[in-house]
């Protein structure tokens, strides 16, 4: 027993020892020899996500507020400050979008506010009716960004149309349903990081599955791979067809908006890789500089550089689109699928090459390993 | 020579430390099923998936749907009746058949570990566990027996013996010792541990840890079976165990190990434990102690001992068949299971697979997602057998779809150990004129690096 305890004892000894000493050496933050996660979450947070809460709550509360104007009198005038206030909102929504944790995911965020092609036979139906209920999740594809686009573009071809079908109450209160409910789920999520759940997030440092970089990294990745590349630019090209299908394009009614949308969201993604603050160019913690310290030297180039070259050739290919994603896919569809190969390029260095470095594993099985 | 051998079969111990053997054994299996069970498991990793890979050879071996809970059910109760020692033989038979068909339905959930339990559960077969404290040694008097043939116990042992060496043996490269992977890329994530946090993310902790696992591995054997350094070894089993719980998802491995080392002490050790287990449960313990030794009859020792001869020269020379295989092992992983590489290799891969319309030259790009649970996705993703098999798996989807003249191609990149991820299969050839077997897999890309060592 002897032995035991005396073993314990230098064992605990020397523990100590290396611990206190650790301690001394290493500021908690910034030092060479540490990465501070809960100053890079704090900045994701604080520099990042909430500004552009902030930002797109701004938006859909202006766009809701042109929406009444328009429904309250049905004007051409009015339908065209409608349309600035929903592309705003619309680019706005690519700064936020990729953050679908927290409130978002809660309430499939995402899914309620960007669900296309949306279904234009059944909005119709469900304005004929007056029977709807838009917070059932089968009506993702009835509401949201695309049935707005729908609702103020689609309907008819000339504006004067489109006004004259707004003397419906009918479709008045459709469209101000809508407008509204993407202004109230924006509130509630912007509301939720205002409140506790920023103090949750930031704190939450642990490297389970559970914890903020694990999980917001693999919400990140399944955006740039599945509602980017695949949402955006795959779709519609018929990567996963062998179909061109130029229905899927986002935004689909407005003329000229959908590389617009694509190339903010590209830029978003980066922007936030870089730890970049929301409208401004100064940077904080980020996946860079943590891949940077996490020392991934590859093929002589550091990831990070890697990652943000292959952001500057997708963003360089996409300035060869057509404004309209739409006519690309119908006139020359080899140019989208150029984009697709540049951005699954990238999705190999984030969810390959990124995860493994940061040592985040891709699935939430969580089985034993050996 | 041959007159020790023949001494040392006809050796006797105690039956003792085989009796605390099975009945920690039999316990830790059935808290494994349940918790299995209980985390839901069962149902996200057997009843879930649309398809299931197979091991080369069991293609037969499938989830029976609902009725797979009744084969964790069979297992559990089979474990329970092992831990009790009761119809000892058949529980142990219906357990080994009922664990391994679970491992073999999916290969994507294969783990050194259960494949340890397997033929650890296969082995206990023809070991006595139940001569003594056990309810059948209790029921019948002629079964019950307080010395028997000291190879049953020391066949544990070897089996012991022969994991820890070989994985230690397995970290002999220079990746592990030299580049200290892929505990560099493991160890700093682990930053939210209390204490050791910090230590977590000093390269020279990555190396220190590299360097003690691996010499751990070779020595603890030694240390374990040379009384004098004995306790000190079991005090080291328990440490390295139970860092390796804190600091990785492994599950009831450690517990397992730390309580088959126990294996290794003298049998007043187990006597020591059964005494203060009979006195809980209120076991008449000396019930047991009848000074009888346990003689096989000469044809059931005859192949009992050929048997575990046989077993134990698979055990020995199965590690070594990668050395037939071209390209690294690490890469290509032909010859990487069932050879005690345990935490070896931080691999993750992607696959994008095509299909092909050979005549009309139409081709689509498959969402995995479709098909394949994430964990599946993500096993898939770096191991070619896994990545034939599911090509031919689509093949035959998208042929009763109504396509024609299909061909399968993928364009898959892998990352090994912190490297780059490199191209994998070649993307120029049609998977489906592969099939699986156990020669070469030559759609495999040679790797563009060298890792020395065994």
């Amino acid at each position: 027993m002897i032995k035991i305890s005396k073993f314990l004892f230098l064992a605990l000894f020397v523990f100590a020892a290396c611990t206190s000493d650790n301690d001394g050496e290493e500021p908690i933050s910034g030092g060479e020899n540490s990465f501070d996660r809960k100053a890079m979450l704090a900045n994701w947070a604080d520099n990042i996500i909430v500004p552009s809460f902030e930002n797109f709550a701004s938006s859909t509360q202006n766009l809701q507020e042109k929406t009444n104007s328009f429904t309250t009198d049905p004007s051409e005038g009015n339908l065209v400050q409608l349309r600035a206030a929903y592309k705003k909102a619309y680019l706005d929504f690519q700064t936020v979008s990729m953050f679908e944790i927290g409130k978002a995911e809660e309430l499939n965020y995402r899914n309620f506010l960007n669900t296309y092609p949306t279904n234009v036979s059944a909005i119709i139906n469900k304005i004929e009716s007056g029977d709807y209920n838009l917070t059932l999740p089968s009506t993702y594809n009835e509401q949201g960004f695309p049935a707005l686009d729908l609702l103020i573009n689609g309907l008819a071809d000339s504006d004067q149309e489109i006004v004259n079908i707004y003397s419906s109450e009918k479709y008045k209160s459709y469209l101000l349903d809508v407008s509204k409910r993407i202004n109230n789920l924006t509130s509630e999520v912007n509301a939720s990081w205002q409140g506790t759940f920023r103090d949750n997030f930031v704190n939450n440092t642990s490297s389970s599955s559970t914890g903020s970089v694990d999980k917001f990294t693999n919400d990140y990745v399944l955006y740039f791979e599945k509602f980017l590349r695949s949402g955006k630019i795959g779709f519609p090209a018929g990567v996963f067809t062998g179909e061109p299908s130029p229905g899927n394009v986002e935004a689909l009614y407005s003329q000229d908006l959908s590389k617009e949308l694509y190339i903010k969201s590209v830029k978003s993604v980066q922007d936030f890789f870089n730890g970049k603050y929301y409208a401004s160019s100064q940077t904080g913690p980020s996946y860079k500089q943590y891949l940077d310290y996490l020392d991934s030297m590859k093929d002589g180039q550091i990831l990070s550089t890697l990652i943000n070259n292959q952001f500057d050739t997708i963003l360089s290919q996409a300035t060869g689109l057509d404004q309209s994603l739409k006519s690309q896919v119908q006139t020359n569809n080899t140019v989208m699928l150029q984009a697709f190969d540049e951005l699954q390029k990238e999705v190999i260095l984030l969810k390959v090459d990124m995860m493994q470095s940061l040592s985040i594993s891709v699935d939430y099985v969580d089985s034993d390993g050996d | 020579m041959r007159l020790q051998i023949n001494k040392y079969f006809n050796s006797y111990t105690e039956a003792a430390p085989l009796a605390v053997f099975r009945l920690f054994f039999g316990s830790m299996m059935l808290a494994s099923i349940i918790r299995f069970w209980l985390n839901g498991w069962i149902e996200k990793l057997y009843i879930n998936p649309k398809l299931f890979f197979s091991y080369y050879g069991f293609e037969w071996v499938k989830p029976l749907g609902d009725f797979t809970y009744l084969i964790f059910i069979l297992c559990g109760v089979s474990a329970f009746f092992v831990a009790i020692g009761y119809k000892y033989r058949l529980f142990i038979i219906s357990f080994f058949l009922s664990f391994t068909y679970i491992e073999l339905m999916d290969k994507t959930t294969y783990l050194n570990h259960y494949y340890f339990i397997s033929i650890l559960s296969f082995l206990m077969i023809f070991l006595p566990a139940n001569a003594y404290f056990s309810l059948d040694a209790w029921k019948d008097p002629k079964k019950a027996f307080q010395q028997i043939p000291a190879w049953c116990i020391d066949s544990l042992k070897l089996l012991l013996a022969i994991v820890y060496f070989y994985a230690g043996l397995a970290k002999l490269n220079s990746d592990w010792l030299l580049r200290a992977m892929p505990l560099k890329i493991w160890l700093p994530s682990k930053y939210d541990l209390p204490l050791l946090g910090n230590l977590m993310q000093q390269e020279w902790v990555h190396y220190a840890f590299s360097w003690s696992g691996m010499l751990y591995d070779l020595t603890i054997p030694f240390l374990l079976l040379w009384r004098k350094t004995r306790f000190f070894a079991f005090l080291l089993v328990v440490i390295f165990h139970v860092m390796t719980r804190v600091l990785f998802p492994i599950g009831m491995f450690p517990y397992v190990m730390i309580v088959s080392a126990l294996i290794f002490f003298s049998p007043k050790v187990h006597h020591k434990i059964l005494r203060k287990i009979s006195s809980f449960f209120g076991i008449n313990k000396s019930k047991f102690d009848n000074s009888l030794g346990l003689v096989f009859q000469p044809v059931k020792r005859k192949i009992f001992l050929s048997v575990v001869a046989v077993f134990f020269f698979i055990q020995i020379l199965l590690p070594w068949r990668y050395l037939a295989y071209p390209g690294e092992l690490f890469w290509t992983e032909e010859g990487f299971r069932f050879s005690w590489r345990v935490m070896l290799i931080e691999k993750a891969g992607y696959s994008q697979f095509k299909i092909v319309d050979s005549e009309s030259g139409r081709r689509f790009y498959v969402d995995n997602s479709d098909f394949l649970t994430p964990f599946q996705e993500k096993q898939m993703s770096f191991q070619p057998d896994f990545m034939l098999q599911y090509a031919h798996f689509l093949a035959e989807h998208f042929r009763k779809d109504g396509h024609k003249n299909i061909e399968v191609y993928v364009e898959n990149y892998v990352a090994l150990n912190g490297r780059k991820s490199a191209p994998y299969i070649d993307p120029e050839l049609n998977l489906l004129n592969f099939d699986d077997s156990f020669k070469h897999k030559s759609f495999i890309l040679p790797f563009q690096d060298e890792i020395k060592g065994l």
